[in-house]
C-alpha cells in the first residue's frame, strides 16, 4: 500500500463566530479575514510540514488547487510543488491537481507538470480534477455546461503534448493550436501517472478505466460515506472487465494518532471541529451551478441506487458537525497507533484502495501537533499497514523516477 | 428528446381556468432540428420567445394576447420542446438558433416579443434580420451588464430564493414549474426538462448575462416597446434606458405597476394591453 500525506493548506485563523457571521468560506469569503503576515507564517509552516512528512517516509506528499477559498490557500499548487521538489529527496510529489479547464492554454499544465517532473527527477504524480463548482464556475466564472467538455479536451491535448515526439497541430472544440511542442519533456515515459479526484460520477469512473488513470475519491466525509462510492466504482470496473487492482484507486481520510485514544481526542477535537464547522461552511448558492452536473449523471443518479447513494453520501453534509458525530461517522479516524492501524486496514480492504491519502493536518492544527501526528504515524502506524496488497498486486500507477544516484541534490549554500 | 409540456394547463397562475390548449405543431430548422411550436388565436401573427423558465405550460399573458392576435411560440433550444442545445457554444450559435426558431415557425415578417432571456435572443433576431421583424417587444430583456449597476446573479441563489427574486408571485412561479403527475417517470422527465432549461440559459448568459448584444442593438431599426416591471429586482430600470439608447428604431418604455422581472407572468392583463396597443399602431 502507498501512504500519501495530503495538505489542504487551510487558513488557520478564521474567527470562532465564522459560521454565524459569514455566509461561506468560498467565493465570497470575507477578505478582511485574511492577514498576509499571518499567512506568511502559515505557508512556511505548511511547507515545513510537507517536507517533514517526506523525510518521515511517506510515499508521497500531496497538494491541491482551490480558488477564493478560506480552507485551501493554493490557487497554484504547482508553485508549492516546485519548491517541494528542491527540498525533498525521495518522496513522490502528487499535485492533486490542476483543474484543467481553468488553464488557457491547457498545454500550460503539460509544461508545468513536465517542469516539476524534470526538476524532481521523475517524482511527479499528475492530478487532473474537473474542479469544484465554487472554484471553476464561480471563482473562475467558467461556463458550467462547458466545463466537462473543456476538461476532456484538455486531457486529450495534454496527453498528446507529453507523448507525441514531434510538433503537431490541434483543432479541438475549444483549443486551436498550429504548433504544439512542449519543452521540457517529462522524465517519466510515456507520461507521469495520472490520478483523477472524483466525487462519484459514473462518467469519471469510465474515463479513468478507459485512460488507465487512478480514480481517487476525495471526500471529507470519511470511509463510511465512501463505501457506496467505491462499491459503485468497483462494480463499474467489473462490468468493464477491469481487474480489481487496489492501486487503481485512491481514498482521502483525515487521521489523528496519539499514544492513547483519550490523548488523541484531546489533541484533535478542536482542529476537527474547526475543519468541519468553519472550513467546510459552504454557501449553498454556489454548490449547484446549472449544467455543472451533466444530464447523463443526473439520470444515472435517478436510475441507479448505488450512484444515488453515492451522490447522497457526497451531498449529505451535516448542518452542524459535532465531535461525537465526526468520530462516529468516521469522518476523522483518531486513536492510538494500533487503533488507527486497524481502522485504516479495514478502510483499505473494504474499499479496496491501494493509495491512502491522509490528512494528518486538518483545520487549525498547529505545526507542533501536526508534526507529532506525522511522526507517530510514520513510526507506529505505517509499519503495520504498509505491506498491504503488495503480495498480490503491482502498482502500475506509481511514478518511475530516476535512480537516487542519477538525481542531484541542491547545492549547500555556505552561510 | 423527451418532452415535458403541459398544454393548456395554467395551474399556478391566476389565469382563466377555462384557458384552452394551444395548437401544437413542429417547426424545422436548417439541418433538421425539430422543435415544438405552440400557437393560439386569430389575427396578425406575433412570435413569443420565453424567458429563463422556457414555456413548460401555456400562459395567461399569451392567452390574453390571443384575443386579438395569432400568438406563435416556438420553443428555443434547451427549453421544453426545444431542439438540442449542447453544441451551441458561441453567441453566434445562439443567435442563429434563435433565427432558426423564428423562420422555422413561419414567423418571417411578424411581430416579435421576447421576455428576459428570450428578450436577449429576440433582440439578436431583430438585429440580424431587421427586415424580418415588423415590431419588437422586449420584456425585461437580459443581455447587457453594467459593472456599476450589476444585474442580480439569477443562477447563484439559495434554495427557495429564485422565485421571490424574479417574480412578485413566487408561489405561483414555483407551481408553474412543478410537475403535476403521480407517475414517477413523468415527474423525473419533467424535472430534468426544467433543469435542462436552466442549463441552456446559463450556457449563453454565463457568467454575467452579457451576451454582447449591445454592439448589435444599433442594427435594430423596427419600432420597439420595452416593458419593465416597476419592481424588477433582477435589473434596474436603467437597463431599459440602455437598451432604448442603443436601438436605432423608435423606442417606447412602459413601466408595469406591481410587476417584478417576470412582468408578463406577474401582470398578464396589463402587459397584454400594453403590447396590444403598441402592436396595433
Amino acid at each position: 500500500m502507498k501512504i500519501c500525506w495530503f495538505h489542504l493548506m487551510p487558513y488557520t485563523e478564521l474567527p470562532e463566530d465564522f459560521k454565524e457571521k459569514h455566509p461561506g468560506v468560498w467565493v465570497e469569503v470575507d477578505s478582511s479575514l485574511f492577514d498576509p503576515a499571518r499567512a506568511h507564517v502559515m505557508y512556511n509552516d505548511f511547507m515545513d510540514e510537507l517536507e517533514y512528512a517526506g523525510a518521515q517516509g511517506f510515499d508521497a506528499i500531496c497538494v491541491n488547487e482551490h480558488h477564493s477559498n478560506g480552507y485551501g490557500l493554493m490557487p497554484s499548487p504547482n508553485l508549492i510543488a516546485s519548491s517541494l521538489a528542491r527540498r525533498t529527496k525521495d518522496t513522490m510529489l502528487c499535485v492533486m491537481g490542476n483543474s484543467l479547464a481553468l488553464y488557457n492554454p491547457p498545454i500550460r499544465v503539460a509544461e508545468e507538470f513536465a517542469m516539476i517532473d524534470v526538476i524532481s527527477g521523475g517524482r511527479m504524480i499528475a492530478g487532473f480534477p474537473v474542479g469544484t463548482p465554487m472554484d471553476t464556475c464561480y471563482a473562475y466564472s467558467q461556463n458550467p455546461s462547458l466545463l466537462r467538455p473543456r476538461y476532456y479536451e484538455a486531457i486529450d491535448l495534454i496527453k498528446r503534448a507529453w507523448e507525441e515526439p514531434k510538433p503537431f497541430a490541434y483543432n479541438g472544440r475549444f483549443n486551436q493550436y498550429r504548433y504544439v511542442n512542449i519543452w521540457p519533456r517529462p522524465i517519466q515515459k510515456p507520461r507521469p501517472p495520472v490520478w483523477v479526484p472524483g466525487s462519484g460520477s459514473v462518467e469519471t469512473w469510465r474515463m479513468c478505466a478507459e485512460n488507465d488513470f487512478v480514480y481517487a475519491y476525495l471526500s471529507y466525509w470519511g470511509y463510511k460515506s465512501g463505501i457506496q462510492v467505491m462499491k459503485g466504482f468497483w462494480d463499474e470496473m467489473k462490468a468493464m472487465g477491469v481487474e480489481p487492482n487496489p492501486y487503481h484507486a485512491g481514498f482521502l481520510q483525515a487521521v489523528g494518532v496519539a499514544e492513547t485514544r483519550a490523548e488523541a481526542v484531546k489533541l484533535y477535537a478542536e482542529p476537527a471541529n474547526y475543519f468541519y464547522n468553519r472550513c467546510l461552511h459552504l454557501d449553498p448558492k454556489f454548490t449547484q451551478p446549472p449544467g455543472y452536473t451533466s444530464e447523463a449523471t443526473v439520470r444515472a443518479r435517478l436510475d441507479s441506487q448505488i450512484v444515488k447513494a453515492a451522490a447522497q453520501a457526497t451531498l449529505a453534509r451535516p448542518a452542524n458537525a459535532e465531535m461525537d458525530n465526526i468520530l462516529e461517522k468516521g469522518h476523522v479516524i483518531i486513536g492510538s497507533p494500533d487503533e488507527v492501524a486497524d481502522q485504516l486496514r479495514e478502510v483499505a480492504v473494504n474499499l479496496n484502495v491501494g493509495h491512502l491519502m491522509l490528512l494528518l493536518q486538518f483545520g487549525n492544527m498547529s505545526k507542533e501537533v501536526t508534526n507529532y501526528n506525522t511522526r507517530l504515524f510514520a513510526e507506529k502506524v505505517m509499519p503495520q499497514i504498509h505491506g498491504l496488497f503488495d503480495d498480490k498486486w503491482e502498482d502500475h500507477w506509481w511514478p518511475k523516477p530516476m535512480t537516487a544516484a542519477e538525481r542531484v541534490a541542491p547545492m549547500a549554500i555556505p552561510a | 428528446m423527451a418532452e415535458a409540456d403541459d398544454r393548456g394547463r395554467a395551474r399556478g397562475t391566476d389565469g382563466d381556468p377555462g384557458m384552452s390548449a394551444p395548437d401544437e405543431r413542429r417547426g424545422t430548422a436548417p439541418g433538421g432540428g425539430r422543435f415544438r411550436v405552440w400557437e393560439k388565436g386569430s389575427g396578425p401573427r406575433v412570435g413569443y420567445f420565453a424567458g429563463l423558465l422556457g414555456l413548460p405550460r401555456w400562459l395567461p399573458f399569451l392567452d390574453a394576447l390571443a384575443r386579438t392576435r395569432r400568438v406563435v411560440a416556438p420553443s428555443l433550444p434547451g427549453t421544453p420542446g426545444g431542439a438540442d442545445w449542447e453544441d451551441l457554444d458561441s453567441h453566434l450559435d445562439w443567435a442563429l438558433a434563435s433565427g432558426d426558431a423564428w423562420f422555422g415557425a413561419g414567423l418571417d415578417g411578424a411581430d416579435l416579443i421576447g421576455a428576459s432571456a428570450g428578450g436577449a435572443l429576440a433582440a439578436e433576431v431583430a438585429a440580424l434580420w431587421p427586415r424580418s421583424v415588423r415590431r419588437l417587444v422586449l420584456i425585461g430583456p437580459l443581455g447587457l451588464f453594467e459593472p456599476s449597476d450589476p444585474i442580480s446573479d439569477v443562477f447563484a441563489q439559495r434554495p427557495g430564493a429564485y422565485a421571490p427574486l424574479v417574480s412578485n408571485r413566487p408561489a405561483e412561479v414555483e407551481a408553474y414549474v412543478r410537475a403535476d403527475s403521480n407517475d414517477a417517470n413523468e415527474v423525473v422527465e419533467w424535472d430534468i426538462a426544467q433543469q435542462r432549461t436552466r442549463n441552456a440559459a446559463a450556457r449563453y448568459l454565463w457568467p454575467l448575462g452579457d451576451t454582447r448584444v449591445r454592439r448589435r442593438l444599433p442594427r435594430i431599426t423596427c419600432p420597439t416597446l420595452i416593458i419593465w416591471g416597476d419592481d424588477d429586482r433582477v435589473m434596474s430600470r436603467a437597463y431599459a434606458t440602455r437598451f432604448a439608447e442603443a436601438i436605432a428604431g423608435e423606442v417606447k418604455i412602459t413601466l408595469i405597476a406591481g410587476a417584478g422581472h417576470m412582468a408578463d407572468f406577474d401582470q398578464p392583463q396589463a402587459v397584454a394591453e400594453a403590447v396590444e396597443a403598441f402592436l396595433a399602431r
